[in-house]
């Protein structure tokens, strides 16, 4: 069963899984930009697989692509599942 | 990074042939192998008792990789075996020669969908587990025919050099992960596939014979294993000097 789709809840599973992408946890903040965390493309789409499995939102490949910090992410996987 | 315990290998077209002898070796070798087939039950049951008595883990798994049986594969092998698949072989493969001016739509697409796109879905497929354990071994198995001419199998070297292009791209995609992703090209090998080919060919290979399955098996082997932890990318030829 999936997880209910809320921003907070998003913004948990998101904010939580970034450290294992290298990213330092005291600068994951909804406006930092996944450059600044040195979060890639692969990483992203490990994220993707992450919050399909956690939310059963899909996004695609050109839905990551238009992602460029942690709050368009969040706000990607709200408007997804709506 | 050393292989994970209980890691499933899952090998495509296994009942018979190359398939067969690559999954033996990757058993023998402490991997755990789901052998695939399509029409050929008996073939693999054969394989599994053959990995069982050797003191090895295998299940046999039905499935038609051109025909959409990808994710059920992942699933029941991972289910029969206890662990994640992390190395994955592509090797199921059909031929339907002729002169390209004679190959109708039906024999392209054929040979296309399941020597090229069911392994790409494959792939795309594997690195799930793959990436969540950082560690993964992806060969395919490609052939001689694609890097090389052979007249009457147009469709078969487009397949097999789309093969190989798709394991050099997809090695630099997740190199950063200990994904390995590599190809054997076997030249002529003694199988069922090639039983109705003429004894001319030997004459152009350098070594004067055949390969053996477990020759190619052996280089499998070698790619799916911790040795090769640095090799990705390349295209190993089992081909007694052919494409030499």
């Amino acid at each position: 069963m999936a997880t209910a789709v809320t921003p907070e809840a998003v913004e948990k599973v998101v904010f939580d899984a970034l450290p294992q992408f290298g990213a330092e946890p005291s600068e994951i903040t909804r406006e930092a930009s996944f450059e600044e965390l040195d979060v890639d493309s692969l990483d992203l789409a490990e994220l993707s697989q992450i919050i399909e499995d956690e939310f059963g939102v899909q996004l695609k490949g050109d839905d990551v692509g238009k992602i460029k910090t942690v709050g368009d992410a969040v706000d990607m996987v709200v408007s997804r599942a709506g | 990074m050393p292989r994970p315990e209980g890691a499933v290998a899952l090998v495509t077209g296994a009942s018979k042939g190359i398939g067969a002898a690559i999954a033996q070796a990757l058993a023998a070798d402490g991997w755990h192998v789901a052998v695939n087939y399509r029409s050929d039950e008996a073939g693999a049951n054969a394989i599994v008792s053959a990995i069982e008595d050797a003191g090895g883990r295998a299940v046999a798994l039905h499935g038609d990789i051109a025909n959409g049986a990808v994710d059920g594969l992942f699933t029941k092998a991972e289910d029969a075996l206890g662990g994640p698949v992390l190395a994955l072989v592509n090797n199921a493969g059909v031929r339907a020669d002729n002169l390209a001016i004679q190959i109708d739509d039906a024999d392209w697409d054929n040979v296309l969908n399941t020597n090229l796109s069911a392994a790409f879905r494959l792939t795309k497929r594997s690195l799930k587990p793959m990436l969540r354990a950082r560690y993964g071994r992806i060969v395919n198995v490609a052939s001689v025919v694609g890097p090389r001419a052979n007249a009457g199998q147009a469709n078969y070297a487009a397949a097999k050099a789309g093969l190989i292009g798709l394991t050099k791209t997809v090695s630099h995609e997740v190199a950063r992960r200990g994904i390995t992703v590599n190809a054997v090209a076997p030249g002529f090998i003694e199988t069922d596939m090639t039983k109705d080919m003429l004894d001319d060919v030997v004459k152009a290979i350098p070594a004067r014979r055949a390969g053996q399955p477990e020759e190619v098996a052996a280089a499998v082997r070698f790619l799916a294993s911790d040795d090769a932890a640095y090799v990705t990318g390349t295209t190993l030829f089992v081909d007694g000097g052919m494409s030499a």
